[in-house]
């Protein structure tokens, strides 16, 4: 299943032209800085905003081609907006009952329930949206878009407007989303992290224009793109749980470039874990170093390099079929005579465990 | 207490604001709605239309339904020709001619409250599926109910209140077409001065009361 889009509208002060085909599945972020046209492509999607140079199929269902266009209510699709827009006149359980009344029987593949269970909200049905705290109304709302089961999920920022710990509040639902339930989410932002965490599909918009589009990881270690470079630069890398320490409290975590290891978890063998490795915390040895306090040394082979900034080199290594990045000076790259095809091997301080 | 005439003129009054106040909400509803809904540049010109009664002496109103509905105007001569009686000095031609004068008084407030509403919760039922005659009914109609209740009864109060309008297209007829405040104008004529304190008192103390209510369940009313 994919989604195939293209939009082309001319303001006097900003062109949109998008030409998008992107997998239906999982969770695809559409990501780039404030004003490149990124809500704007949602709401086209969504047929909130009409456009009269459109062209929109998602799977089997088309929803746009020219003149044809299918009002928003007639899409099979949800919607969660950056402020929780729940509607003031009903109680949260009306508000989650709004959208399931409305869809045929046959539709109903998530139920209230379900959705109550997903978000946490359950203690919450009988009040109304006012006595509800920032972070409890967006969960409300992804509730409700869910409890009409969509064919596909939008999501516009829908974290922008919380702080921080409201965000960290969410966040897991958000992940335990995409390993629940089987459909697909364009999800608008413009937070590196919130990416990082939850995207497996990334789509680059630059100024109206799809600037680059593949998998996330992929993505996050192109060096031509913006996102592999600057101080938070860095790789994605799954992997899985193979097995715990005791005696040390560490954690052992497989993926096709070697093994992990972390500060203890409890997680069960084999489950998957998204891990990030910053580029700043990734060094270069050409031989592989003993008596050092670094735990996560693998072999790498150097694919590319550019220069970062003045003084520095981003370089991309492959690790088994994950790419990494590592931030040195240009000094130690000429001293270690980095190239393309180098064998050497990486020595990463620090891990980040996302999920 | 009250006279038989003096309590036919207040049947009268309750008629004619209970009806005038119905067709108002009735037509009035979509009239605010595309106000406020609608971007079209000249639609300033159609708020100043809906406006007018506010400024213009209710005589003039008056003359002018007098002129369109009497037997010789255009609304009035193709009722003659159809074979029905002239609209003037009828109850109809009242509630047309109250229609006409208390319109502002039932849009402005509407579609301040449409206004006020945004677009989000549209936008939030389309996308759960309520098409835009349920989402209205289901979303507009519910966030709007301050509205309507300020629109329905500064409708009626105003209708109650009306004079000019009443007197020119409506004559004065007892049973027919005398309302409250004519009666009052009457009653001062004759110089029946208790007559005329019992209807003025009665007047004042509804119209307060009518007032205060809506003041009190929305404390965000503005009087247009």
């Amino acid at each position: 299943m994919t989604i195939q889009a293209r939009f082309k509208v001319a303001w006097p002060d900003f062109d949109l032209d998008i030409d998008l085909n992107i997998p239906a599945r999982g969770i695809t972020a559409i990501f780039g800085p404030s004003g490149c046209g990124k809500t704007t492509l949602l709401r086209k999607i969504a047929g909130l905003d009409y456009c009269e140079q459109g062209y929109l199929k998602i799977g089997d269902m088309l929803w746009q081609e020219g003149k044809y266009f299918v009002p928003t209510h007639q899409r099979a699709l949800a919607y969660v907006f950056q402020e929780a827009s729940l509607f003031s006149h009903l109680s949260i359980r009306g508000n989650l009952e709004y959208g399931i009344k409305r869809i045929p029987q046959s539709e109903h593949k998530v139920s209230i329930d379900k959705a109550i269970e997903l978000l946490g909200i359950g203690h919450l049905l009988e009040r109304k949206p006012e006595q509800l705290s920032g972070g409890e109304r967006q969960r409300v709302a992804i509730a409700r878009a869910l409890a009409v089961s969509p064919k596909i999920l939008l999501m516009d920022e829908p974290l922008s407007a919380l702080d921080h710990s409201r965000k960290q509040e969410i966040m897991p639902y958000l992940e335990s989303l995409h390993a629940e339930l089987d459909i697909p989410v364009l999800y608008v932002s413009h937070s590196p992290d919130e990416v990082a965490r939850l995207a497996d599909h990334l789509v680059l918009l630059e100024h109206g224009k799809v600037r680059a589009s593949g998998p996330i990881t992929e993505m996050l270690t192109h060096l031509d793109l913006p996102l592999a470079h600057g101080d938070n630069a860095g790789a994605l890398v799954q992997a899985n749980i193979s097995g715990h320490d005791e005696k040390y409290d560490l954690t052992y975590l497989d993926f096709s470039g070697g093994r992990i290891t972390v500060a203890g978890n409890d997680l069960p063998i084999e489950h998957p874990v998204r891990l990030r490795i910053a580029a700043r915390d990734v060094s270069l040895t050409l031989e592989q170093q003993t008596g050092t306090s670094i735990l996560n040394i693998f072999p790498v082979v150097v694919a590319e390099l550019t220069p970062e900034g003045t003084a520095q080199m981003m370089v991309r290594v492959q690790a088994g079929d994950v790419s990494l990045l590592s931030r040195v000076t240009r000094k130690s790259a000429a001293v270690l005579d980095l190239n393309p095809g180098k064998s050497l091997y990486a020595q990463v301080k620090s891990v980040a465990l996302l999920s | 207490m009250l006279s038989d005439s003096d309590l036919t003129a207040l049947i009268i009054t309750l008629k004619l604001a209970a009806i005038s106040t119905l067709i108002l909400l009735l037509i009035g509803t979509p009239i605010a709605w595309w106000l406020a809904r609608s971007r079209w540049r000249f639609k300033f010109i159609f708020e100043a239309i809906v406006a007018l009664p506010l400024v213009l002496p209710p005589t003039v109103l008056g003359f002018y339904l007098l002129i369109t509905l009497g037997p010789h105007g255009p609304i009035g001569g193709l009722i003659n020709w159809l074979g029905g009686n002239s609209l003037a000095f009828t109850f109809t031609g009242l509630v047309i001619g109250s229609v006409f004068y208390s319109m502002p008084f039932v849009v402005q407030p509407l579609q301040n409250a449409f206004t006020t509403i945004g677009n989000r919760p549209l936008e939030v039922a389309a996308t759960l599926r309520a098409s835009p005659l349920d989402c209205f009914f289901t979303v507009v109609v519910p966030l709007a109910r301050s509205g309507f209740l300020t629109a329905a009864v500064l409708g009626f109060a105003h209708t109650v209140g009306e004079f000019g309008v009443v007197l020119m297209i409506g004559g004065n007829i007892p049973g027919e077409t005398q309302v409250l405040s004519i009666a009052i104008y009457d009653h001062v004529e004759a110089l029946e001065y208790g007559q005329a304190h019992l209807l003025s008192g009665g007047l004042l103390i509804l119209s307060f009361l009518m007032l205060t209510s809506i003041y009190a369940v929305n404390r965000r009313f503005k009087v247009v």
